[in-house]
């Protein structure tokens, strides 16, 4: 069965001031899968989201998001269209309680879908509920990471972005973090995952890119690149 | 008796700037920059209040509302035209943005309705109230100024905390590149700052007017650095701190001037400020970033 091209990023450049952070890379995310970049800290994983999402520009080329143009849309119409991205670091509003916080998540979403989002973010991390009236800031690391996605996920998102969700947090958070991306996976989202925690990633992923200082360097099944040699000496720790 | 008759007076004094201080500290608050031209919105709202009445022959309610429609549309094209462009601008270019926008409206005044200062009739009517036998004095504009002062602060409180605009704007200002990954568009969300400031500077113009019912181009400055100095004494960004920040500025300056010295009073306003920002650097009820419990 064919599937659809959610995403396709092709030939992207992107400069800090005087600094070549991307260098034309492209690539596919189709729908229903968990599509991973790999790659070292400064080799442009985050700019490539950031870029996707309209926070940054690329000087080049095409980012096409369900056969549509995105790359001059401003980041408020890009999450309109069903795009979300969970920054890295979380960043989720410090000094709004948990509730607010999912309710900015559904910033652009009708009155009515609200409540139902989330009953859902509960159902799916009950710890949130317990907290809904509390203060963000007071949550715990991984407990602030569960509403990053909770909230990303009351947009109701065709595909999500998200930036280092292990980053940290305990190992024992960083599984069953990544256990809940899977889910969401088999619940039907597409999910566009940037790690510098490589193997975790590829545990999860169908398939992946390896970012090398701007650059694809390789690309294939998970599977493939689990057993690539020099996926597993650069990143896998030998 | 003086004593209680001076405590009112800093109270409605105190009401004004805590008026003026909600709209710089929502300013500053979501788009993150001091608006120095906020002073001269008021002035703009006073004219318009005063043009209405004297030359309309409008009554002073209608007059109010002109104002503040003006100082809205005022203050929404002032932050798209001379603010919006330097989104991302170093903060100094915006500030100095910010004084020139200042010089120039009163400039405009300058031109419209020259330097002559014209006679404001106040826009409240009622007697001023006598109690103990004469010796307290409570003026109709004290009264109104003091009530209006609660009830924007509560307006606006209840507006940040409930509604899906006020609680978005919470969100900017928080952290801007965040919400607009949630879909809030920042500029609209700026506008509508800048509109509830300068609907809260126009209504501030007014009643200052009525108090001190002289009014020409530079009538708004001084006013206008005080409520600032009060914003950053309560805590810049903060509501109730502007509120307290207005009230405590207003009740030390009349005190200051009944029972130290007329000539002092400004500067001793201003050393109390130091001394605050000196012993808690983020003002009265500034806010700390909360730390994980």
């Amino acid at each position: 069965m064919e599937k659809n091209k959610v995403l396709s990023i092709s030939d992207i450049n992107v400069y800090y001031g005087p600094i070549h952070a991307v260098k034309g890379i492209s690539f596919d995310v189709y729908d229903g899968e968990i599509v991973s970049l790999i790659g070292a800290n400064g080799a442009g994983k985050s700019t490539t989201l950031d870029t996707v999402s309209g926070l940054i520009r690329s000087k080049t080329g095409s980012i096409e998001f369900m056969g549509e143009n995105i790359s001059s849309v401003a980041p408020h119409k890009i999450v309109a269209k069903g795009l979300v991205h969970v920054p890295e670091g979380r960043r989720i509003f410090l000094q709004l309680t948990v509730e607010e916080n999912l309710e900015m998540g559904a910033f652009l979403r009708d009155k009515k879908d609200v409540e139902p989002g989330k009953e859902r973010a509960f159902r799916l991390f009950p710890r949130l509920e317990e907290r809904r009236k509390q203060i963000a800031g007071t949550l715990s690391g991984g407990e602030q990471q569960m509403l990053a996605i909770s909230r990303a996920l009351m947009s109701d998102p065709k595909l999500m972005m998200m930036d280092e969700p292990s980053m940290g947090l305990a190992p024992i958070i960083v599984e069953q973090v990544f256990e809940i991306i899977e889910k969401l996976r088999d619940d039907g989202h597409t999910i566009l995952l940037v790690e510098q925690n490589a193997k975790m990633a590829l545990s999860i992923s169908d398939r992946a890119y390896v970012l090398e200082t701007g650059n694809i360097t390789l690309s294939g099944t998970a599977k493939e690149l689990l057993e690539s040699d020099s996926v597993r000496k650069a990143y896998l720790g030998g | 008796m003086s004593v209680l008759n001076n405590l009112i007076g800093g109270l409605s004094l105190g009401s004004v700037y805590a008026i003026i201080a909600l709209g710089y500290t929502m300013v500053y608050g979501i788009a993150k920059m001091l608006n120095f031209a906020h002073g001269d919105v008021i002035m703009i709202g006073g004219y318009m209040c005063f043009c209405a009445m004297q030359y309309l022959g409008l009554p002073p309610v209608v007059g109010i509302l002109i104002a503040m429609v003006v100082c809205t549309v005022l203050g929404v094209l002032i932050e798209s035209l001379a603010y919006r462009p330097l989104r991302g601008a170093p903060s100094l270019a915006v500030l100095i943005t910010a004084i020139g926008v200042s010089y120039y409206l009163q400039n405009a005044a300058l031109l419209i309705w020259s330097s002559n200062p014209k006679s404001f009739t106040s826009v409240v009517a009622l007697e001023p109230i006598q109690l103990a036998a004469g010796r307290l004095t409570v003026t109709g504009e004290a009264i109104v100024t003091i009530i209006a002062a609660v009830v924007i602060m509560t307006a606006l409180t209840i507006f940040t905390s409930r509604t899906k605009m006020g609680k978005a704007m919470r969100a900017v200002s928080e952290d801007r590149g965040a919400a607009q990954l949630m879909g809030i568009n920042i500029n609209r969300t700026i506008s509508m700052t800048f509109a509830i400031g300068a609907a809260l500077a126009a209504i501030a113009g007014v009643l200052y007017c009525s108090a001190y019912p002289t009014l020409s181009p530079t009538t708004g400055s001084l006013p206008g650095i005080k409520a600032f100095t009060a914003a950053v004494f309560g805590g810049i960004g903060s509501i109730p701190g502007a509120m307290l920040g207005g009230i405590l500025l207003g009740i030390i300056e009349i005190f200051s001037n009944a029972y130290i010295s007329t000539q002092l009073s400004d500067a001793i306003v201003f050393a109390v400020l130091i001394i605050v920002l000196l012993i808690k650097p983020t003002g009265l009820l500034g806010k700390k970033i909360r730390e994980k419990v």
